[in-house]
Parts: structure tokens; sequence; C-alpha cells
């Protein structure tokens, strides 16, 4: 117990007790607060307890004293509330921090945060202790979440307590005046982790154009040299058939403009202290960037550094400067920094899977043997309609929770079959976990059965409830069905206009547009209706546990099931046969023996409402590619092709809110310009989407508009809805902290399975 | 067909269609119930007995019908305990107004594929319901076989390790009633596997009966729900190779056209077997040796796995869990 200094007298002298709500604890809130009781001459006590940070204060500034603590406090603290109770004044001198009161909520384990400017100035200061030392961090910064195992968060239970404290870090730890106080994962080179290479030797591979496994905070980065094409070709090769975009690390912030077009919310994203990797518009003119790191993109995904090794790595590949000039000059230097998940299996986390995984893939594999605990991917975020919104939720992110406004049973929500996250509810917050993947491999199930397991054991509930898809084949929806739990199966489409709605805290019934790829739709207007159908543009109104199905889109022949999401050209011939020319399809597509006998046989394959195979209907037949290496391919490489977005005039019909873009198929299938096809395309949706909006809306009162599923990841049409929907006096909803797509979905199914909970269960029955 | 009273038409149906399709003795004995001695020699051994409906569409299809399918599945289901099938009995559930001609038909494959087998409906049953509440026929079919003394195969047996074999190609009877019922035109006409498999499953005793630990016809639900199954029952994972199974190039076409996982698609002539190890060569060469097992291969092995996932691992290397569905094949790409 420390005490400081004692109160300055004169003034009238006042009490209260300040209790901070938030995300409060672990993240140097306690010395901040002694600190600021100190500069203010308070007398009192903080501690941590259940509900957060409690303060008693006595002195004559504590008006000041409440607006500093908003307004000074820590970088990764986020204050929810401050509630202040007068009381009666002791005359007690001193400020003390008190032990920490134990209880269930008491312990939300901080997010990973990157390395922060005081530990940089360190890193490369050679008087410091910890100059060079690739694993320092203190209160502001390092890893977090991917390093706890259990709770409560205290070094025995994080992948530190293999490293005993060497006095000098052990005085920072128990001194609330340095910024190591009870710094978890306080480490030197006397007594923490280490590196298996020298940093000169990692970047000379790199500058040899090798391939480098790196292990870094929440799993390995595949890095090599990203301005090389020959290096970079052959991480693709070695990769094997996988055509998905790589990041880039460049070395700062002042590097950004070198390889994209940031914009100011761009630049705040990036050095945001989560550091994600943030998508940005790529220069018109040469970047300087390897062909084959994003081809026929128009975003390009940047990440800053964010753990002391990639300062490191920069420094050595910048010739190790003496002076810091290089820290905020614009370096022309670029790292690939890729997901190490070799087949679309789950990151490699741990050191004897790195040498027996990536051996074929990489040149160098670098470990260190601080364990990660807990994989989390590289979060990925855009700027859609002027404001950050995830495409990719994990490090740094994971795990703060969503309010849901108000209290309810606890739920976990398993999500869907890919990109999955599970949801747990705990009180009136929603955990979304990391990213965790596409559950077709024993590796990604298994990981998904230990993030359920290390998230409700990190918030330490028993899930009253657990909610799934009403695909009867999702892997999740297995799961759901052997945990011994009542389980709640909702509609896909209407858990992602419910995860809008959730995480913009609306509690009434909202109206929204499930844009996506596919999900299992039913006949019933309840969770737990029988699965009919295969859906994916839909417009839906939800209250609570209910929704209903306002409209669709015109449906299209699915020919092949899954195979026509990995085939646009089946999708193509599917709009051929709407439009009456199935005919057409044979000569079409010369190159595929079946496209005939597709055509012919069409009316006997299932159908679809889904916009994300219009988008690929529409690659199809701009003749954009006829076979996709992964979801979503076709239809982003559709949007870079857009100049400005154009709507057909007459472009589509709307009948009994059946919107049906027949005429736009028609004249898509005549246009030669690729770049005009993509910007009538664009252009029709947008306006023939908020037309179908706007009909509703005006019929059913509606003001706030949920926008959801995969197809809002697309900028063009996101942005594109916003616009028109404002325009027409509407309030649009866009994801923002959840992912549009099914990354968000467990969060919808959480909050109408609680809603479901709350009504009862014997659910169909109102 | 207006046979329903079950009065004298009904004899005459029977007269008529089923015993002289399926003649023999013990049918000619003209009761309820049929007399049957043990078989010679039989001084051991476990009866085992068996029952299956049959409902498909359509009922004649390229390879077979649902005459000759009643038949191969109830043997199949004895075979695959390493029984010797004995005697089969036959239900049939005829709608009103389905054509004579058909159901002689039907009979007489029934018969054909009795006889062909060497294992006699001894006994059975008609009844006609009224239009609509039946499809044409429904079969049922009940067998009773003789599992040789010293032989106990189950589907809990299976253990980490054992070696896992598939008789022959995959796909073939569900492809063909799909390619028949949509009419679908491929160049090479996809044929049923409809087949009786005891006699290869008595070749397969032979040569490693002590190595033997279970067999399973993967009917409906294919090689997937079968492999589950086994994986299930004996508590272990299964791991298999993309490249070891084999499918007919026809059959792999029409799935592409169709949109289906061979995996996931129904077999009536194939048969899974799950031997130690050690046994593994020379059943497989017993397998091969003989026409329905001509195409047998060696498919993948046992783990451990207390998840009891079944694995496919394909030529790029990477593994995918090879999923029990719960029916249709449905999209699951958003
Ligand atoms: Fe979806
Ligand atoms: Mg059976
Ligand atoms: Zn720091
Ligand atoms: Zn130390």
């Amino acid at each position: 117990m420390l005490t400081a200094s004692p109160i300055p007298t004169g003034s009238p002298v006042a009490r209260e007790r300040i209790r901070v709500r938030g995300v409060v604890q672990g993240v140097g809130m306690r010395p901040f607060v002694f600190g600021l009781a100190e500069r203010l001459g308070l007398a009192g006590e903080v501690r941590n307890d259940a509900e957060g940070v409690l303060i008693e204060a006595e002195g004559t500034s504590l008006d000041a004293f409440v607006a500093a603590l908003r307004e000074e406090a820590p970088p990764l603290a986020r204050i929810a509330a401050v509630e202040r109770m007068p009381l009666t004044p002791t005359g007690a001198a001193g400020f003390v921090i008190g032990a920490s009161v134990a209880g269930r909520a008491a312990t939300l384990v901080p997010a990973d945060a990157a390395t922060c400017g005081d530990c940089l100035d360190e890193l490369f200061d050679p008087a410091s202790r910890f100059h060079l030392y690739p694993f320092l961090n203190c209160t502001q910064c390092g890893p977090r979440y991917t390093i706890t195992r259990r709770l409560p968060y205290d070094r025995p239970n994080t992948a530190m307590a293999g490293f005993p404290m060497c006095p000098a870090c052990a005085a920072a730890y128990e001194n609330p005046r340095d910024r190591r106080f009870h710094a978890e994962p306080v480490a030197c080179p006397d007594c923490g982790p280490r590196l298996s290479h020298a940093i000169a030797e990692i970047a000379t591979a790199l500058q040899a154009g090798q391939i480098v496994a790196l292990k870094g905070i929440g799993g390995f980065h595949l890095m090599c040299d990203a301005t090389d094409e020959a290096a970079v070709a052959e991480l693709r090769r070695r990769k094997r058939r996988d055509a998905k975009p790589f990041a880039v690390m460049v070395a700062n912030a002042a590097s950004l403009d070198l390889f994209a077009v940031p914009t100011a919310a761009h630049v705040a994203l990036a050095t945001r202290p989560a550091r994600p990797i943030v998508l940005m518009p790529r220069r018109p003119d040469h970047d300087g960037l390897a062909a084959s790191v994003a081809p026929n993109l128009a975003h390009v995904g940047l990440v800053l550094p964010y753990a002391p090794v990639h300062h490191l790595l920069f420094h050595a590949l910048l010739g190790s400067p003496e002076d810091s000039g290089w820290r905020s000059a614009p370096q022309e230097i670029a790292l690939v920094a890729t997901s190490a998940n070799p087949g679309g299996e789950p990151l490699v986390i741990d050191d004897a899977d790195a040498r027996r995984r990536l051996v074929g893939i990489a040149d160098l594999i670098v470990t260190h043997d601080r364990p990660i605990v807990v994989r989390a991917d590289d979060s990925v975020l855009a700027v859609i309609d002027g404001a950050p919104a995830f495409i990719r939720r994990a490090r740094g992110a994971v795990p703060e929770p969503v309010d849901l406004g108000r209290d309810g049973p606890c739920v976990l929500a398993l999500g869907a079959h890919l990109k999955t996250t599970v949801c747990v509810t705990r009180g009136r917050e929603a955990f979304v976990s990391q990213h965790v993947g596409n559950l077709d491999t024993v590796e990604t199930v298994t990981f998904y059965r230990e993030t359920i397991d290390h998230l409700t054991s990190i918030l330490d509930v028993r899930p009253d409830v657990v909610a799934c898809d009403l695909h009867p084949d999702y892997r999740s929806t297995r799961l759901a069905e052997t945990l011994g739990l009542p389980v709640v199966r909702v509609q896909h489409h209407a858990a992602h206009v419910a995860a809008i709605a959730a995480e913009h805290g609306i509690a009434g019934p909202v109206l929204g547009v499930a844009l996506d790829g596919h999900g299992i739709g039913t006949t019933s207007g309840e969770t737990d209706g029988a699965p009919s159908g295969n859906w994916g543009g839909e417009l839906i109104a939800v209250d609570g546990a209910r929704w209903t199905r306002l409209g669709h889109l015109a449906p299209l022949a699915l020919p092949g099931g899954d195979r026509a999401a990995r085939e646009p050209w089946r999708m193509a011939v599917a709009a051929l046969a709407a439009i009456g020319r199935r005919h057409e399809a044979a000569a079409r597509f010369p190159g595929i023996a079946i496209a005939g006998a597709l055509a012919a046989r069409i009316d006997t394959a299932p159908t679809t409402t889904s916009l994300g195979r219009l988008f690929d209907a529409a690659a199809g037949l701009l003749g954009l590619r006829t076979h996709q290496d992964h979801e979503g391919q076709a239809a982003m490489e559709l949007e870079a092709l857009v100049g400005t977005p154009r709507a057909l005039v007459d472009g589509w019909t709307l009948a009994n809110s059946v919107l049906d873009f027949a005429p736009l198929l028609a004249v898509l299938a005549d246009i030669a310009d690729r770049r005009d096809g993509a910007a009538l395309f664009h252009g029709t949706l947008i306006d023939g989407i908020t037309a179908w909006i706007v009909e509703a809306a005006q019929a059913r009162g509606h003001r706030t508009i949920a926008l959801g599923g995969g197809c809002l990841m697309n900028t063009v049409l996101a942005e594109g809805l916003a616009v028109a929907l404002r325009a027409n006096g509407l309030v649009p909803l866009l994801a923002r902290n959840v992912p549009a797509n099914d990354g968000g979905l467990s969060l919808g199914q959480a909050s109408m399975a609680r809603a479901a909970a709350t009504r009862g269960f014997g659910t169909g029955a109102t | 067909m207006t046979h329903g009273a079950g009065g004298r038409a009904m004899a005459q149906l029977i007269a008529d269609i089923f015993a002289p399709a399926l003649s023999n003795p013990y049918l000619a004995q003209g009761n309820d119930q049929a007399a049957m001695p043990l078989p010679a020699g039989a001084a051991g051994g476990t009866l085992v007995m068996t029952t299956d409906g049959y409902v498909v569409s359509p009922l004649f299809f390229p390879g077979g019908d649902i005459g000759s399918l009643a038949v191969h599945g109830t043997i199949n289901d004895l075979a695959m305990s390493g029984a010797t099938p004995l005697w089969l009995s036959a239900s049939f559930i005829v709608e009103e107004g389905f054509p004579f001609a058909d159901l002689d038909r039907i009979a007489r494959s029934m018969g054909a594929a009795a006889r062909d087998a060497g294992v006699p409906v001894v006994t059975g049953d008609t009844k006609v319901v009224e239009r609509g509440k039946a499809d044409g026929v429904f079969i049922t079919t009940a067998g009773v076989g003789l599992v040789p003394a010293g032989l106990a195969l189950s589907g809990d047996l299976a253990r980490p390790g054992d070696a896992v074999l598939l008789s022959g190609s995959i796909g073939d009877h569900g492809v063909a009633i799909m390619s028949s019922r949509e009419n679908l035109e491929f160049e090479t006409a996809i044929v049923s596997d409809s087949a009786a498999l005891h006699g290869l499953v008595v070749d397969m005793v032979n040569v490693a009966g002590p190595h033997l630990k279970l067999m399973r016809d993967p009917t409906r639900g294919g090689l997937a729900a079968t492999l589950n199954e086994i994986a299930h029952q004996s508590g272990v994972g299964i791991t298999i190779a993309e490249e070891a199974i084999p499918v007919k190039p026809e059959v792999a076409a029409a799935c592409e056209l169709l949109g289906l996982e061979p995996l996931n698609v129904a077999n009536e002539g194939k048969l899974v077997a799950v031997v130690a190890a050690g046994g593994a060569d020379a059943l497989l060469g017993a397998m091969k040796a003989h026409p329905l097992g001509r195409d047998a291969a060696i498919i993948g092995h046992v783990t451990d796995d207390p998840n009891r996932f079944v694995q496919m691992t394909t030529s790029f290397g990477g593994g995918r869990i090879v999923d029990w569905l719960a029916g249709e094949q449905l999209p699951r790409i958003c």
C-alpha cells in the first residue's frame, strides 16, 4: 500500500464515492487515478471490484478530478460511466491503492495492444535496459488476451508464468509511479522471453527474397519483401492455389501514403493501439508493391508494426540507423505479413506445429519462448461510409463487449459454418469471439471448441441457452445439439439484421435487409422454424425473437448448390435462363463441357434469392471469371472495376416486394466493356434495393434501416445504399463493431435467442 | 388393380403373379409360414435376421428395379455380419390401379434376383391400398442367415491402425436413380451397382476371417454416412484419402453437373470392410479376385480420435471433415 501527499488546506473539503465503469481494469487505471489524486492533492483510495473501479476521494478539487478521469484516462481504458455519490469528509490524509476485491465480473481480460510510444523510445534507447529487447511492454501496451490462460488476469495465469521477474522488473511492477505497475507481461532481457534468431539474420533473409515465418502476438506471420514480385509469387506458389490478397506491413504511419491513398480516417484506424489491417484505396499509379500482393483488387490491406519485433525488423532493414528520424519518415520498405494458415487451417501458434506445418513454405522459421495461449488473427477493417467497419474481428478487438442495453439470460451463440465466430452474453454485454474460420477441418473445429471453452471460462459464465442456425448441416448446429442446453435455432438472415440492431443498441422493432451468399430459409417467422429454401436477398423486420420476411429478390436457379458459389459460370447460366436465353450457355462458355447440359436441366435445379449469387451471375455474364478460388473473389473483382456507379433506367422491377433484376441481367449479357458493366450493375443494385427498402419503410412506418450480410462488405454497394437511403429521409445502419458477414452472425443469434429465452421457451407460441 | 378386400381376387393375384415369380419348395408349402431345416453341417453359429422397407422412385432404373433391390438389400444386410443368407420374406404394399404388367415385371425380377443369389423368398404378404395411399409399390423384405461359428463382426470393433477397404466405385446407384428421375442424358449410361454381396463376403471371410473387424454396405447417405456410423460406434476416427476412392468418370461428371458429392450418394452393391492392418493386403487380394470386388481399394485407416471425426485428405495435402448429412446436400457457402 502506498501513500500520496497530504491534502492542502484552505478550500471547502468534500468527499465522494466515485464509480468508474467500462474497460477499466488491466489498463493502468489505478496508477493513473493515484497519480491524478497526487497531482490534485486528494486523499482517499482507489481499488478494482466486481463492477469496475471504485474511488473514494476527499479534497477541494473533485470536479476537476472527475473531468480529468475522463479526459486523461489511459489510452486502453474505455470509460462507459462515472457515477458520483457524496459522502461525509473524514479528514483522513493520504491516497492509497487498495487491494482488488475478487468477484465474478471483476475480471475482464483486456485486448492486445501495440507497442506504445514510450516503450518504442526505450526500445531504441541505448541507455535503456530494454534497448532492442523484442518483448518489452508496459501497462499501456503489449499482449493481453492472447497470453491469458484463465482468470484472474494475473501473471501466473498467463503465458508469462514461466518467467519469474528479475529484481528490476519486480520493482517496476510494484511501483505505482512506474509505467509497468502491475503490467502482467512485464519482461526484460534478464528475465523475459527470447527470440530464436537474431534480428539481423531475419532481416538478411528477407532482403535475400526469402520467406520468413515469424511468431508474433496472436500467431505466426508469413513474411517476405512485398516489393519483390519473385518473392511474393513464390509465397503464393508455396501456399498453393491461394489467390487471397496478402496484407502488407509498412514501417510507420508516414509510409502509408507510399503504398495507398489513405484518408485521415484510414490513418487514424491504422494507428489505433489495436493496430488492425486497414483496407485502403490503392494508388492509381505505381505503388511499388509486387503485382501478386492483391491481384485485381481496389483496396490493399496495410498494417503498421505492432510488436517490438516488427519495429526491430524495420530498423534492421533500414541499416540500423542510430538516430530516431527513421521512425517518423516515410520508408519504402514493405513486408507481406499474411497469416500462416496453410490449407485454410487455423493460424499456426505453436512452435512445434510451425516447424511441422510451415516447413515447405518458409525458408526461415522464427519462434520465441513465450507461448501464444489464444490464437488471434490480425483484425481487418475498412472505412465504409466514413466510419470504420470490421471485415475480420480478432486481435486487438477481442474481448471487447457489445452493450446489449439490458440484462438477460446467458446465451452461447455458435455462429454459422464459414468465417465463424461465437458469442457469449453476460448480463447486458455480448462478447463476440475472435474470427475462428471455416468449420471444415478438424483443426478449425478444435480451435472453435477451444474458443467456446476459453470465452466462457474468462467470462466465468455457464450458458443457459445455446443458439445456432436453422441449417441442419452447419457444424455449429451439430455442436449446439450436443451441449444438453435448450437450443434456439435462428434463421440466418433474421440474425444478420438482428446483429446490426444489437450493435447499434436498437431494442425495438427494426426493418432491415440481409444481403449475402446463402442461408437456409423457413416458412415460419419464429425461431425454430422448419428449414426450407435458399435465401440471401431478404427484406426482413425483426422484433425481439420474432421476424417477418417482407420481401426478397426474384429467385434464380442455383445449379449445383455450393458448386454454383465456386463457379460463377453456373450462375451466369441461371441468369441466362431467367432472361430466356439459356440456349446461349454452351457458346458463351466453350471451355466448359457441361454448360449446355446444365442449361438444359436448369428448371430442375433448386433456386435462390441470394444477392451474392447475383454478383456471381453478373461476374460470369461479364466474362470476369468462370471459377473462383475463394468466396467473394468474383464479387470483389467486380467491385474493383467500378468507377462511378450508374443506374440502368428500368433496370429492375418491384412487385409484391419481390425485387427482380432481370432487365439488368439482360443488359449485362450484352455489355462488352466490363468497367461499364460493373458500374451499371452496382448502380442499378443501389437504385433497386433503395426503392425496395423505401417502399417497405413507408408502408410500415420505419425510419431506421439495418443493412446486414456479407454483400455489405462491398464498399460501393454499402456507401451507395447509405447515401441513397439518407436522401430518402431514412437512417441507414451498417455493421461497425462486428463484421457484416457471417463473422457477425453469432451476435444476432445471441440477441434473438435472448429475446426468445426471456419470453419463455416453446417458441412459436406467442 | 382393385384387390384391396383381400378375398378371392387377392388369392388370384398371388397365384398369378407372386407364386410363379418366387417359386420354391418352401413357398409351395402354401402356408402362412414356412418350415425350414437348418442347413446341413450347421453344427454351431449364430442365426441373424434383418428386415428392410424399399421405397424407390422410379421403380425401374438402369441396372435394376425395386424387386431386385429388395432382394439385394436384405441379402447384403445379412451378409455384412458375415452370415450366409438362407431365407427371405417379402411383403408388398400395392397402390390401387397399379398396372399388372409392372407388378409382374417386379415380381419376376425379384424371383430372378433371389434365384441368382441362391436365397429363396419363402413367405410373403400382399396388401392393396387406395389410390394415393402408396406410390406404386412398396416392398418390405426380411431375411434370415447363419453366421459361422467363430466369426463375430460388429460395428464397434474398429481400432486405431486398422485398414479401411472399399469394394469398388461409389455413387453408381444414387446417380443412376437420379439421372433416370431427371431424364439426364449422359454419353455413357450410368447403371446402378445393385448386387448381392454374400458371395464376395464368403471369399473375404475365408481369407481374412480372424483379422476382419466389421463390414457395412454404404447405402443411404453414402460412404460418408457409413464411415461416420463406424467411427461413432467404435469411438474412433477414420482418415481416408480422396485419390484412393474409386469414382467412375461418368458418375463424377454427373455429380459435377448435379452438384453432388459422391461420398454422400447411395450405393447398393458395395461394402466397406475394416480389417486389422496385418490382414489388409490378403483381404484386398481376395476382394479383387471376386467380380464384385474387382475395383476394391484400401481407402484409409482408423485413427485414435475421441472426437470421432472422419477426415479426407486431398491431393493438395489438406484435410477436411467428411460430414454425416442430415438429409439432402444443402448449400453452406454464404
Ligand atoms: Fe450470411
Ligand atoms: Mg437395413
Ligand atoms: Zn508500452
Ligand atoms: Zn526483468
